[in-house]
């Protein structure tokens, strides 16, 4: 196999695993809500009412697409879309098994954090251009809680970085061969699982919707397939998070008996099912509360992992 | 009757309180102090003119002039003052004959304060004369008193001078007439076809555009322009058609201005074109998540007018009932507010257990939310066969569920984080505001008026008074959901000794009559075709019983003139003031604190706009 149809056919793997799962999450999030909300959730359509994707999706596509007059036109429909291409991009650095992921950059890492900034575009460009109250108040809050939870975003994966002596997704799994650095590095692993949550916009950090508050914050103003794709760009997050979870901190592909991918995948939606248990599970905070917090207690708690991990390799002599 | 001297007064109003039912009174610890033997003090000459109520509260007639001096009197001037305006109503009084004895008037104001320093109430009213006539302001004793002024202006058309901004609250400010007033008609075939064409469309959305200006908020800071934001009629956090206008700073609230009226049906007009039977579904529908409370509200009033007491059985199946729905609507508020504060989950767990609830009630009423269950001199049937196992099941079932609760909510440190230290209000300013029930106690004021003032046999039951000290959001949701543990104690009691005999009063006066008279002779079948048919005709008077409801204290204020109907028929309901209050407590807190502060006040539109 030549190396531009194995790199096309990784391309179109991909693209239609992330894309396929993403809608398979919207099944899977309203089943597993329901299991933990006493009740039962999507079951007639298909078999445990699989088909239900099927159905919404038909349903979305068909809906009215709405633009109100009073919008800011070319960037709102723009906006929707800045949030699918920047978490798909994401993608292409992550090794999913040997063999199996669209490329290897050696800044993979710094691509990743780079996409992730651009979603918050989306989000701040949405609230901006519907030219409603609620939606501005929601596209405030974005910008606000991106730029302080992307700060020790970056910083609480640099300790994984030392550690594995490189930006490179597939070598930084490779480094951890002996073992996983969710060990080594627990407290750089929950400021990042933190931190990943309020980039998904996920509760307990889902201020940007907040839809007891602001109705549906930034994109209360879409529908159709434009607040589709707000959507999918969610559950995409979140599947993104997740798998860079069990690259950075779990040894991604790695682990006995069952073949590479199957571990990732296990992995990846072992993080996935958390991230709904957050959202069943937890009230939400204020948002000066959570700047306080991301300002106060997460920063530091990063600065600090960051630090005595760069002392420990330092002691100990270089990486590996 | 007449007398310029303060004894003969006091006397007169001894008097009035004898009229009692049963020989317990809503006054029956009362102080002996009689306000009116101090007003006399305080103004010599005053001649106050008693009124005879069948509720055993003290009313007196007050001229105009003369009014606002001595309600400041009252408020301020007594030893034990009545801090709280527990109600400010009108009637028209244009329909019906003048009693002798009494002053000539065309509406009366009524003003309907409370001490609880005293355990009293005392009722002044005002004969005003003239077809749109006016009387001072007392927004400044009572500042309740705003919205109870404003509702007086917009249902009757009567002015108060000196009120800082009257203008329509409950309807819309497009509409013309008065609804309460006798002549504006009383049902759509007595108005013309409704049409709204694309103008009328156009001018009603003008009328709805919120101009800071007239609520005196300014638009622009120092260095900032506000924003202002509609919150409502539609919102998912405001729990039904509430709009309030917030003026903000960023995301801080400066003030606030509720609108309401949204869910406003006429429930007090329909009340006097029912008849006092066919009124009692009406009633489950204002506070709708309090079910036969509000039947309990209304009927006692209807009992004291008609002097009906209850067989003990039909008293403690009435008691059982009205604590299961507070458990009932206290789980609706405490899943709701969960959901405002951002937790998904709870109220789920919380509708079903109220689900719960509903199985018993239905089973017992045939109805769920609104089932109208309660009758004139009792319930409309006897419980069924194997009520017993449910309550039973039920009583088990919840408190290890409530426990469950506390961890996933009330332990919870970000719903702390929500609500600890939001949106508190003192006591002085709880009582002013006319705030009652939970609301109340959550500012540590252990007061309750089951125990206070116990009504429909609530003496004959052991429970505490849960209370809280800080007022905020938190207090609020401690005390609630305390007090559903305190209910679960009470229906246990209910379950264990549920006396036998008959559920319903024989009195000749209970609805529907007795159907075993029946078929006797022709005399007793005419006698139930026209109770049946008519309803009965409660003798003339007035009465009131304030009752703990689930929301705070609700009371109907009802005056009949010996007809099938009542001649004017007030609702109390506890939201009302509650959401006056509102701005006082958000000011200067966030947008989310707003939802937060929504969710832990626990109204019921209906109840607010009735």
């Amino acid at each position: 196999m030549s190396e531009t149809a194995r790199s096309l056919l990784n391309s179109a793997g991909l693209l239609a695993a992330t894309l396929g799962l993403a809608s398979g999450l919207i099944w899977l999030e309203r089943r597993l809500l329901a299991l933990w909300q006493d009740r039962y959730g999507p079951n007639r359509v298909g078999p445990f009412g699989l088909l239900q994707v099927l159905a919404d999706m038909i349903k979305i596509f068909f809906k009215e697409d709405w633009i109100p007059p009073f919008a800011d036109r070319p960037v709102f429909v723009m906006a929707p879309a800045v949030i699918i291409i920047s978490v798909l991009m994401s993608f292409a650095v992550v090794p999913a098994a040997p063999g199996i992921g669209v490329v290897d950059l050696n800044v993979g890492l710094l691509f990743f954090l780079a996409m992730s900034s651009m979603g918050a575009y989306s989000v701040v460009l949405a609230g901006w251009a519907s030219n409603n109250k609620y939606s501005l108040l929601g596209g405030l809050r974005s910008a606000a809680q991106m730029l302080s939870y992307e700060v020790f975003m970056g910083l609480s994966l640099m300790g994984v970085v030392v550690l594995a002596g490189s930006f490179n997704l597939r070598e930084i799994v490779l480094a951890q061969r002996r073992i996983w650095f969710v060990v080594p590095q627990f407290l750089g692993f929950v400021v990042f699982l933190i931190a990943g949550l309020a980039e998904t916009h996920r509760l307990p950090f889902d201020l940007p919707e907040a839809d007891s508050e602001l109705i549906a914050g930034f994109h209360s103003e879409y529908s159709g397939m434009k607040f589709g794709m707000f959507f999918v760009g969610e559950y995409l997050g979140v599947i993104l998070i997740s798998a860079l979870i069990s690259v950075l901190f779990l040894g991604g592909w790695m682990g006995p008996l069952l073949p590479p991918l199957a571990w990732f995948l296990v992995k990846t939606l072992f993080f996935i099912c958390l991230f709904i248990l957050f959202r069943a599970a937890l009230p939400r905070p204020r948002f000066d509360q959570l700047m306080g917090f991301g300002w106060k207690a997460m920063l530091p708690l990063s600065l600090l992992n960051l630090m005595a991990t760069a002392a420990v390799v330092l002691w100990i002599g270089g990486p590996r | 009757m007449r007398s310029n001297r303060a004894v003969e007064i006091e006397q007169a109003a001894m008097e009035g309180t004898t009229t009692t039912v049963g020989g317990k009174t809503a006054q029956a610890a009362a102080d002996s102090a009689s306000p009116a033997r101090e007003l006399g003090g305080a103004f010599p000459g005053l001649s106050l003119l008693p009124q005879e109520s069948s509720d055993g509260i003290p009313t007196y007639w007050v001229p105009k002039e003369k009014a606002r001096p001595i309600l400041r009197f009252l408020r301020t001037g007594l030893e034990r003052p009545f801090r709280m305006l527990y109600d400010l109503t009108a009637i028209d009084e244009r329909a019906r004959a003048r009693q002798p004895g009494e002053p000539a008037r065309d509406f009366t104001v009524v003003y309907h304060l409370l001490s609880y320093d005293r355990n009293q109430d005392i009722r002044l009213k005002v004969p005003l004369e003239g077809e749109y006539p006016a009387l001072p302001s007392v927004t400044d004793i009572w500042p309740s008193a705003n919205w109870y002024e404003r509702e007086v202006w917009d249902m009757f058309g009567i002015g108060f001078e000196g009120h800082p901004h009257l203008c329509r609250i409950l309807m819309p400010r497009t509409w013309s007439g008065h609804p309460l007033r006798k002549e504006h008609p009383a049902r759509a075939t007595e108005m013309g076809p409704f049409e709204l064409p694309e103008e009328k469309q156009e001018a009603e959305q003008a009328a709805l555009q919120f101009q800071p200006e007239e609520w005196g908020l300014a638009r622009r800071g120092e260095e900032t322009d506000f924003m202002f934001l509609n919150v409502g009629p539609q919102h998912p956090g405001t729990h039904g058609v509430l709009r309030i206008v917030l003026q903000l700073d960023g995301e801080v609230i400066l003030d606030a201005v509720p609108e309401i009226g949204f869910h406003h049906r006429g429930a007090e007009k329909m009340g006097e074109r029912q008849t006092w039977h066919t009124y009692i579904p009406y009633t489950d529908r204002i506070d709708y998540l309090g079910g036969v409370m509000n039947n309990l509200a209304y009927l006692l009033p209807v009992e004291k007018l008609a002097g009906i007491e209850l067989p003990p059985r039909a008293t403690v199946i009435r008691v059982m009932l009205c604590e299961l729905f507070r458990i009932a609507s206290h789980l609706v508020w405490y899943g709701t507010f969960a959901q405002d504060v951002g937790a998904l989950s709870p109220v789920f767990y919380m509708f079903t257990d109220r689900e719960k609830i509903f199985g018993i009630v239905e089973a017992i009423c045939g109805g769920r939310m609104h089932p109208s269950w309660f009758r004139i001199g009792g319930v409309a049937q006897d419980l069924p066969r194997g009520w017993d196992k449910l309550v039973r099941d039920f009583v088990d079932y919840l408190p290890e569920r409530l426990d469950e609760y506390d961890k996933i909510v009330m332990k919870n440190r970000i719903f702390k984080a929500r609500t600890v230290g939001i949106g508190a209000m003192s006591l002085d300013q709880a009582v002013e505001w006319g705030v009652t029930g939970p609301n109340l106690r959550a500012c540590g004021f252990e007061w309750d008026f089951r125990k206070k003032r116990p009504y429909a046999g609530y003496e004959q039951f052991e429970f505490d008074i849960p209370t809280a000290t800080s007022g905020d959001c938190y207090a609020r949701a401690v005390v609630r959901v305390e007090e559903m543990r305190q209910s679960l104690r009470i229906v246990r009691q209910c379950l264990e000794n549920m006396p036998p005999g008959p559920y319903k009063s024989d009195h000749p006066l209970t609805t529907p009559p007795l159907k075993e008279r029946t078929m006797r002779d022709i005399e007793t079948l005419i006698t139930h075709f026209l109770g049946v048919s008519w309803g009965p005709v409660i003798p003339a008077g007035e009465a009131m019983v304030a009752i703990e409801a689930t929301k705070g204290s609700n009371g109907y204020y009802l005056l009949s003139d010996g007809n099938i109907h009542p001649y004017r028929l007030r609702i109390r309901a506890p939201s009302f003031p509650h959401m006056q209050m509102l701005p006082e407590i958000a000011r200067g807190l966030m947008v989310p604190d707003l939802l937060a502060i929504l969710g832990s006040i626990d109204f019921v539109l209906a109840d607010v706009d009735r």
